[in-house]
């Protein structure tokens, strides 16, 4: 389980040797932190995680407790009987199962496409590369929510409302993921390597199953959960073509418990804090890698 | 062509006599055999890279380019929802029913104001974050990961524990302004209050995402140059002006324009934060941005045209505030 994506440069702190620098010198990373900086850093991680403990603080309580004056600061007893009231009434159950298939294909295809064309961006020379890219990067700056309307229309004639496809097929677009591919395979595959699998007489695409894709296998797995991330989480699309007792995602699901007419406010936060643990789960496991993957994917050429 | 004669050399090679036809029939056959090979690699080599970037661009031309382009042109018609595949041609009366509506200046106004107190104080306090945490740390992988449980966090989520949090009688944050005696502020009718108010559920997704952001490019800044403008007598916060900041150039410019875009997007926090559960921000449209507006327009009032027109005219804005942003950073690299 080798799952690390930095690379390699960023070497640990080297000691200086040779004459000694005054204390500023050793600047830049190398400096300890002091109390006030550890200070700030805990008051922003409370700020950080504060909405979301109290999301389920606001759950465990009954209406009546969240209006009242001061706010809770500690869980009640009810946490779990509104999470299962929430559960059916926003129609969870389905929206995760939904929410996975829509996430997980995008994630999957979104992966594959982007490492061969990365591939194909760093390593290949073909006519007409910098411009492609140039494209790729130009479809970053066009924002999906400008043409929501043509795919409604779309997803109107198709009669795709309430159907998976219409919320995947839209989000497999992902200019982000080629970048990040091409990015990494720049530097984690060495040209020599290629040219050693194209003299043994392997064709492309034997070349990209056989020592791209191990070689991309990090970084894969980095730009698979940033994809499910970003799809689990993508709001004004889905909430457009799916309702919340149709067919929603866990987004529409929410949303819907919070547009809908239930007045009740801790049902609503029971809902909020279902749709949100998953996402944190896997945030508390692989957090360390997502966090080297966004920080990989900000060092840009 | 000329592998042709490459895959030929190798029989002459031998030496061997003329005139033996088995073993000449034998060398042709390979030679072909080579040629063939040899024609396959060479298209392998020329079109695979196409083959490995087309899908990319099919689906880019399916669901990004040609919906964009789809919507100028929706944008010159009268659709309604109901019937989106009816298109009647009413020329630019779109574009100018809009801009007779106060409520489309509303927005814009909204959105920019909006987008500047969620972008500005999101990016400064990143960029704070960064340089703290780019200090050697304890548990520095603990405050990386939770300070980006808010970008886990969905805009719904967020946005519905944000309402409550923002309660003008029993909210939480009422109640601390409160204990250090400020009076209960109006977080969904004042206009001012509003906005802050959803700017501040934006600033609480981002800001730690764009921190580590800045992270990753104040750890690619060798030290050398750290240790030479020291030697130069320049002292911790010089260093960050002249090194750290000239460095962080591009990044900086990266996140502002990934920020421009987002804010102009700007949806679901003003959709989910209306207690009225209305579409148009506010009572009075006080936080009603252009992506509302343009839901509002599109399916609730059901006139998907005029959306269409909405959409373009961001378009159009967003391509200004491109070419505005490039000819600064053209500037900026051009001064240094």
């Amino acid at each position: 389980m080798t799952t690390t994506v930095t690379p390699p440069e960023t070497k640990p702190v080297e000691k200086t040797k040779g004459p000694r620098l005054p204390k500023s010198a050793r600047a830049g990373g190398q400096l300890h932190g002091g109390p006030i900086a550890y200070a700030i850093l805990i008051v922003f991680t409370l700020v950080s995680l504060f909405p979301l403990v109290w999301t389920a603080i606001a759950a465990s309580r009954d209406n009546q407790r969240l209006a009242q004056t001061p706010p809770p600061f500690w869980f009640g007893s009810g946490l779990f009987d509104k999470l299962e009231i929430a559960w059916k009434d926003a129609n969870l159950g389905e929206a995760f199962f939904n929410t996975t298939i829509v996430a997980g294909t995008s994630a999957l295809t979104i992966v594959f496409m982007s490492t061969i064309a990365g591939f194909a961006f760093a390593k290949l020379r073909f006519r007409g590369r910098g411009a492609l890219m140039l494209i790729v990067i130009g479809t970053m700056m066009v924002p999906p929510q400008l043409s929501v309307i043509p795919l409604y229309m779309m997803v109107a004639k198709l009669d795709w409302t309430d159907q998976l496809q219409a919320v995947i097929l839209p989000s497999l677009v992902s200019a982000f993921g080629v970048f990040f591919m091409r990015q990494y395979l720049i530097q984690a595959l060495p040209d020599e390597i290629i040219e050693a699998a194209r003299v043994d007489g392997a064709s492309s695409w034997r070349v990209v199953w056989h020592v791209v894709f191990p070689a991309a296998r990090p970084a894969m797995a980095v730009l698979g959960m940033l994809t499910f991330v970003q799809t689990w989480n993508d709001f004004m699309w889905p909430f457009l073509v799916l309702t919340q007792m149709g067919n929603p995602t866990v987004q529409v699901a929410v949303a819907g418990l919070g547009r809908g007419y239930t007045p009740d406010q801790s049902l609503i936060m029971a809902g909020a804090l279902l749709g949100t643990l998953p996402l944190l789960l896997v945030f508390a496991i692989f957090g360390k890698q997502i966090v080297g993957g966004i920080m990989q994917g900000a060092v840009k050429g | 062509m000329a592998t042709r004669n490459d895959t030929a050399a190798p029989p002459v090679k031998g030496g061997a006599a003329p005139g033996r036809p088995p073993e000449d029939a034998a060398v042709e056959k390979e030679r072909r055999r080579r040629d063939r090979l040899s024609r396959r690699w060479q298209r392998d080599i020329r079109w695979s890279p196409y083959a490995f970037v087309s899908p990319f661009f099919l689906l880019f031309v399916a669901f990004g380019l040609f919906p964009l382009i789809y919507t100028g042109w929706a944008s010159l018609h009268q659709v309604e929802l109901t019937a989106p595949t009816d298109m009647n041609w009413v020329g630019l009366r779109n574009y100018t029913r809009i801009f007779d509506d106060d409520f489309f200046w509303n927005a814009a106004k909204n959105t920019l104001t909006i987008g500047i107190i969620s972008t500005v104080p999101q990016l400064l306090m990143a960029m704070g974050i960064a340089h703290i945490l780019n200090y050697k740390l304890r548990a520095s992988t603990f405050f990386r990961v939770a300070m980006l449980a808010p970008y886990a966090t969905s805009i719904a989520a967020a946005s519905l524990v944000f309402v409550l949090l923002f309660g003008r009688d029993y909210g939480m944050i009422n109640w601390a302004l409160d204990t250090v005696g400020i009076d209960a502020v109006d977080w969904q009718n004042d206009t001012w209050a509003s906005q802050i108010a959803v700017s501040s559920i934006i600033i609480w997704r981002w800001t730690g995402y764009n921190a580590l952001i800045y992270l990753a490019a104040m750890q690619a800044i060798p030290h050398d140059l750290y240790e030479s403008a020291a030697l130069d007598g320049a002292n911790r916060w010089q260093q960050f002006i002249h090194v750290t900041l000239p460095a962080l150039r591009p990044t900086i410019l990266f996140t502002c324009v990934v920020s421009t875009i987002g804010a102009s997007q700007v949806f679901g926090e003003p959709l989910l934060f209306d207690a009225n559960k209305g579409t148009s921000g506010g009572a009075e449209h006080q936080f009603q941005t252009l992506g509302l507006y343009l839901y509002e327009q599109g399916w609730v009032a059901q006139h998907l045209g005029r959306a269409s027109a909405i959409a373009w005219t961001m378009f159009l804005i967003l391509i200004v505030i491109g070419i505005v942003n490039y000819v600064i950073s053209r500037r900026l690299r051009a001064s240094s």
